[in-house]
């Protein structure tokens, strides 16, 4: 029986991630959000699931498609919504954009615009901690399409060389940005690779939040025992396009809704706790109106903030000084 | 003043800080139980243990990636790159992460790592294993990038390095790790980042020179001086961003710039020193720039080809005497 305490934890957490991708992709059609954005919709419960194991102490890197993890790892849906729009009141002080969002202050070290730049951080992250000796556990998380990077295998070695403190989460969504993985991979369980490392590989139902909560536990704690790494291929389905804007000409809407309908993981989790009797659906009425609220305040905020000065462009470049111009 | 080389100064400067500073720790191949294949390591692990002196696997993108990552976490790690020509295998590493996080995170952190990369040729070890790539780092915003000439700057320079928030690269010529030189015993001897050296006064011609080339521009200006010419030699000491001032300042001076390094010429940090001299003070010349590099080929193997490819000290003299 998972406590009430953690089903209210996984479902606002969920919730967020999809009010706030939502309205993310509203503003990007509208083109009030510049750049690219690639969105969580649909891979939800593996963020929520994944974090509910880590505290603010531990890390995680994340990637191109990281503003789940950014939300489940605990970061203001305020100053991540004021980032993505370019604004100076963003984490990154509009410097980043929805590619680069980062929050120190609670151990999300960064998502990653390169595919596969995430796993040598993340690597270094849990070496660092393993020499200062704490019991501190970093998680990486990864698609399908990044796996096949070498730097997967170089840090994969590493980790399991030096049994290092770190999880590397596979988010299996099919879909290497708009490559279908089964024609550019030699596997199909990206977890069969952990063979090659000596590691465990479990695979889990990436749309089911109580699954993936417990395979992630059991890797997490093996890591914060100091038992070494571990692979977590979280089995999920990309709904949203590579980036908002993508004509998606590579499959049919009616593949991608028979996907959604059959495998929402916010509707399983609500179906399953109204059937288990878990929650009510006034509880969960109350949590959506709660998130509502919270993503309309981060949209407002990220509205009203202004934009970067110009002179703002060197801020940060170098921390002891120096120009080249 | 005591005299010791160039690697045993670099050993020294990891040592002193090392010992005030349990947050730095080095990893690299064979760096532990062989102790560098320049010896440059030798003993640290005695000291240190393994934990923080780490034999690495062959895994260079690790090793900067790791170093970069623990660097986030709070520690202060030296990646060692075996050879120069191997940051070519970890170059997404170096540019898109090292040097960006910081800023694109607006500040948020940090990123004090130094990765040390012996660099130039040495005994024909050829196309891959000889080169001087500094330029390319010189077009990367958020990476500094230091290259002392001589043993008490190699020990300034790094220890300087340890102690610095931003990420640097410490390019040490191989053929520089047995010369020695006196090296300040003092703990906290530095040598500040981001300044040159004048390491001669001249009225005449400035010499900008950096790393092993600083020897051959030294005794290039000895030989033009005993012909009458009076030098200026600048050491660079740091790369990027390169201390513009004193260049200019000496420019305005001597009327005169020659620039030499075991770089390549073409697209060579002589290069971008000529440019900004160019743009800033071409009414001070009174001749044109001269750049002195290596060809444009990879390094050849046979020694007469090296030769043929390697700048000279008479590349030099000629170079100065066609400005007059």
């Amino acid at each position: 029986m998972v406590k009430k305490e953690l089903l209210e934890n996984f479902y606002t957490t969920m919730v967020k991630i999809r009010a706030f991708e939502m309205r993310i992709e509203e503003f990007s059609l509208k083109a009030e959000v510049p750049g690219f954005v690639h969105l969580y919709i649909g891979e939800e419960a593996i963020g929520t699931g994944v974090m509910a194991n880590l505290t603010h102490a531990d890390y995680i890197q994340s990637t191109h498609r990281g503003h789940g993890h950014c939300i489940a790892k605990g970061a203001q849906t305020d100053r991540m919504m004021a980032e993505i729009f370019g604004k100076k009141t963003g984490y990154c002080k509009g410097k980043g954009g929805s590619m680069h969002i980062a929050d120190f202050s609670v151990g999300m070290l960064g998502a990653n615009g390169i595919v596969g730049g995430g796993y040598t951080l993340a690597t270094g992250a849990a070496l660092a901690e393993k020499i200062k000796g704490t019991d501190t556990v970093s998680v990486v998380f990864f698609g399908d399409g990044a796996s096949n990077r070498g730097t997967f295998h170089e840090a994969m070695n590493m980790a399991a060389a030096w049994k290092l403190p770190i999880v590397f989460v596979c988010e299996n969504n099919e879909w290497a940005s708009t490559t279908p993985y089964l024609t550019t991979t030699s596997v199909k369980d990206i977890a069969d690779r952990a063979v090659g490392y000596g590691v465990p590989g479990t695979i889990c139902d990436g749309n089911d939040v109580f699954e993936v909560y417990e395979t992630a536990k059991e890797a997490i704690e093996r890591a914060r025992k100091g038992e070494g790494p571990s692979i977590v291929e979280c089995k999920t389905y990309r709904i949203k396009g590579h980036f908002v804007g993508d004509p998606e000409n590579y499959r049919t809407k009616e593949e991608v809704q028979k996907r959604f309908t059959e495998n929402d993981p916010i509707t399983r989790f609500e179906e399953k706790v109204l059937a288990e009797g878990l929650m009510t659906e006034k509880e969960l009425e109350a949590i959506r109106e709660a998130v509502e609220v919270e993503i309309e305040a981060a949209v407002a905020f990220a509205h009203e903030s202004p934009y970067p000065d110009a002179e703002e462009l060197y801020d940060d470049l170098y921390v002891d000084g120096g120009s080249a111009e | 003043m005591r005299k010791i080389t160039f690697s045993e100064a670099t050993r020294e400067a990891m040592a002193e800080e090392m010992r005030k500073d349990d947050t730095i720790f080095v990893m690299g191949e064979d760096i532990a139980r062989q102790g560098g294949i320049f010896g440059q390591f030798a003993g640290l692990p005695d000291e240190f243990g393994s934990e923080r002196v780490r034999d690495t696997p062959i895994t260079e993108t690790a090793i900067v990636g790791a170093a970069i990552g623990a660097s986030l976490a709070g520690m202060r790690p030296v990646a060692d790159m075996h050879f120069a020509d191997f940051l070519g295998v970890t170059m997404d590493e170096v540019f898109n992460q090292m040097a960006k996080i910081r800023y694109m995170f607006g500040g948020q952190t940090t990123v004090p790592m130094v990765i040390r990369a012996p660099d130039g040729l040495i005994r024909s070890a050829a196309a891959q294993h000889s080169q001087s790539i500094e330029a390319w780092f010189n077009n990367i915003p958020g990476i500094k990038v230091v290259a002392p000439s001589n043993a008490a700057d190699a020990k300034g320079l790094l220890k300087a390095a340890l102690r610095s928030d931003d990420p640097i690269i410490y390019f040490e010529n191989k053929d520089l790790f047995s010369k020695k030189g006196e090296v300040p015993e003092d703990d906290d001897f530095i040598v500040p980042i981001g300044k040159a050296a004048v390491v001669k006064e001249g009225k005449d011609v400035t010499i900008v020179s950096y790393s092993i080339m600083m020897g051959i521009a030294n005794k290039a200006a000895k030989k033009l001086e005993a012909e009458g010419y009076s030098v200026e030699v600048i050491d660079l000491r740091t790369l990027s961003p390169f201390d513009k001032d004193t260049v200019i300042e000496s420019v305005k001076k001597t009327h005169r710039l020659l620039i030499a390094h075991e770089a390549v010429k073409v697209g060579g940090l002589g290069s971008e020193v000529a440019a900004v001299v160019a743009e800033e003070a071409i009414d001070y010349l009174d001749a044109p720039i001269v750049r002195v590099g290596a060809k444009f080929t990879p390094v050849p193997f046979s020694p007469t080809l090296e030769e043929a490819y390697r700048p000279k000290m008479e590349d030099i003299i000629d170079g100065v005497k066609g400005m007059f």
